[in-house]
């Protein structure tokens, strides 16, 4: 992690105290608190409904708080709006870009926008157009793209501008693998080069896995668990075993050592046990008559249902033509 | 700076969206055509020819061209403020909100937008007005502009004070009924302000709307109902006004 203390003091680009928003009765957000560090890449990672475009939207001054306090880059998100709006760029959930004009005229009227200086305009425009790699259709209308071009097309315009902090809603949604570790690899330069920080939202596992430093569990507006992914993991253990077993012999394995935690439902047992691998036969000797044995490492999907009991949405369940064709949500 | 080249990017997209939706254009051009060539021509059969005293000595058709024009430009204005309530539903305005700009740079961006598509509009229709006996001088053109930008700049900015305000497109109709109809038929529009029934008399005295046609019918025709001063003077207040308001809900637009 990048906690970098400089004459003492740390250097927090992003904080929240008990930040809340409520909508009627409905808690969206939760009386969250966040510390992130300058040039950290931190991930939300929740179910649908979570509060995470919400949460974002409250740091990009576009939704005020019900309750709390919020600085970004510095700057209070109540009082100083527009300096925070100076320092963030932001990659919406929903489609966002001019159907009627071309992608490169989205660029343009961004970097207009975002006071990109006037001899740098196209060359910044360019830059991002190979990144996504959209050179060859910038001059036709968005309204002809797809779904995936239009979220690179998107995702261009956001980094556009070099801003200091990125706010990233679920970039990568409905992007193919490959377009995806191509941007994932950007986010990372960006974030070690260029010093950027950015607070990317997904519900893809192996986004927040292999890309953030940090991760914060969320799930109805409240932050259930916080830290690195690899010690979120290390929490439950080293490896895992799945079984289905007749009669399992729970009070057995459970007094092993070795073993963090034993669960059983519906007659599939999982333990999770403290070390790798090297104690699989002596378990499933205790553990009775398995008609199916799996082993792997734990995800963080393990630990999400760990935290919650439920499943994020699986990763292609919806698909970014579906988002675009629902519209609108956020 | 900043705010001078995000101004400029508001009024751009507006622009370049309207150059591009060309059916918009000409879908817009046809409304007036029928009022004068149906509308004008039928009644005008009627109600006098060329040379009735009723009408000034013009045909009726060159009688309503003025009100025809301000019909174009009422629609188009107002439709296109309204409209923002589309670019809020398709989140193209979030990516307008979360730039540093000052709510009065999206408003003056999006006005003179809007401003311009109205005034290209209202272009189209002058150059068609000559098919309709009407016929410039080095002086009434530039008047005539100078009303229809006045007309433009605060039916716009009625628009966008609606428009900011709404959140669906349900009171579209509303608007249309409430606002657009009355304010272009309570106008003189259509119709000499001579022995009219007392109240309406009073309501359309009480229209800027009235006092910007009779500004533009003065310079085309040389026919004025009150004085082109009071004219000018209530075309800038009615600016002025609406604008204010138009800024001031900006301001208050949630996002
Ligand atoms: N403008 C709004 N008015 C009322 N309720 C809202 C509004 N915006 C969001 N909500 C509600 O707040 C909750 C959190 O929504 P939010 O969009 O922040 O979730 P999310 O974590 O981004 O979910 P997803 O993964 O689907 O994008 C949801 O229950 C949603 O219905
Ligand atoms: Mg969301």
């Amino acid at each position: 992690m990048c906690n970098l203390p400089i004459k003492g003091v740390f250097l927090l680009i992003i904080k929240t105290e008990g930040i809340t928003k409520k909508f009627k009765d409905l808690v969206a957000v939760d009386h969250i608190d966040l510390s992130i560090d300058e040039g950290e890449i931190f991930g939300l990672l929740g179910p649908n409904g979570a509060g995470k475009t919400t949460l974002l939207s409250m740091l990009a001054t576009l939704l005020p708080l019900t309750e709390g306090a919020a600085q970004v880059n510095g700057f209070d998100v109540r009082q100083k709006p527009s300096s925070v709006r100076k320092s963030i760029g932001m990659v919406f959930q929903a489609p966002s870009s001019d159907e009627i004009l071309t992608g490169w005229e989205n660029l343009y009227l961004h970097a207009l926008m975002f006071g990109v200086p006037k001899d740098l305009r196209r060359q910044r425009i360019d830059e991002v157009l190979q990144l996504v790699d959209l050179k060859d259709r910038a001059n036709e209308r968005v309204k002809t793209y797809s779904g995936g071009m239009r979220r690179r097309l998107e995702l261009a315009r956001g980094l556009l501008h070099k801003p200091k902090i990125l706010f990233l809603d679920e970039p990568t949604l409905g992007l193919d693998p490959q377009t995806r570790e191509h941007i994932w690899e950007y986010i990372e330069r960006l974030s070690k080069e260029e010093k950027v920080t950015i607070l990317i939202t997904t519900h893809y596992m192996e986004e927040a896995d292999s890309l953030c430093d940090r991760v914060a569990v969320i799930d109805h507006g409240k932050i259930i668990a916080l830290d690195s992914p690899a010690n979120l993991k290390m929490n439950l253990g080293k490896s895992m075993i799945k079984a289905r077993v007749e009669n399992p012999n729970l009070d057995l394995i459970k007094a092993l050592p070795y073993v963090n935690k034993v669960e059983s439902k519906d007659g599939e047992v999982t333990i999770h046990l403290s070390e790798a691998g090297n104690h699989i036969q002596e378990v499933l000797c205790n553990l009775g008559n398995a008609s199916y044995v799996e082993l792997r490492e734990p995800t963080l999907n393990d630990v999400f249902l760990q935290l919650t009991g439920k499943e994020i949405r699986s990763a292609s369940a919806e698909t970014i033509e579906e988002q675009y064709a629902k519209g609108y949500n956020a | 700076m900043s705010e001078l080249s995000g101004f400029y990017a508001l009024w751009y997209r507006e622009v370049k969206v309207f150059l591009r939706e060309r059916s918009r254009i000409i879908s817009s051009l046809v409304t007036p055509l029928i009022w004068l060539v149906a509308f004008g021509g039928g009644l005008g059969s009627i109600v006098g020819g060329g040379g009735s005293q009723a009408f000034y000595g013009v045909s009726y058709q060159a009688f309503i061209f003025p009100g025809v024009l301000m019909l174009t430009v009422l629609f188009t204005s107002i439709f296109f403020g309204l409209y923002i309530v589309w670019d809020k539903k398709v989140d193209f305005f979030k990516e307008v909100l979360v730039a540093p700009l000052s709510r009065l740079t999206l408003f003056s961006g999006k006005m003179m937008g809007g401003c311009t598509d109205s005034l290209l509009q209202a272009a189209i229709l002058l150059i068609l007005g000559v098919f309709f006996g009407i016929s410039y001088t080095i002086t009434s053109l530039p008047i005539t502009i100078f009303f229809v930008l006045c007309m433009a700049a605060g039916t716009v900015s009625l628009g966008l004070a609606i428009g900011s305000q709404m959140t669906s497109f349900e009171g579209f109709g509303l608007v249309q009924s409430f606002v657009v109809l009355p304010l272009y038929f309570l106008s003189g529009a259509l119709f000499p302000l001579t022995n009219l029934p007392g109240w309406l008399m009073t309501v359309t005295r009480l229209n800027p709307l009235t006092y910007i046609v009779d500004g533009m019918r003065g310079a085309l025709l040389g026919i004025y109902q009150f004085s082109p001063w009071l004219d000018a003077g209530i075309a800038l207040g009615f600016m002025a006004v609406f604008i204010a308001i138009g800024t001031f809900a900006f301001m208050k637009m949630s996002s």
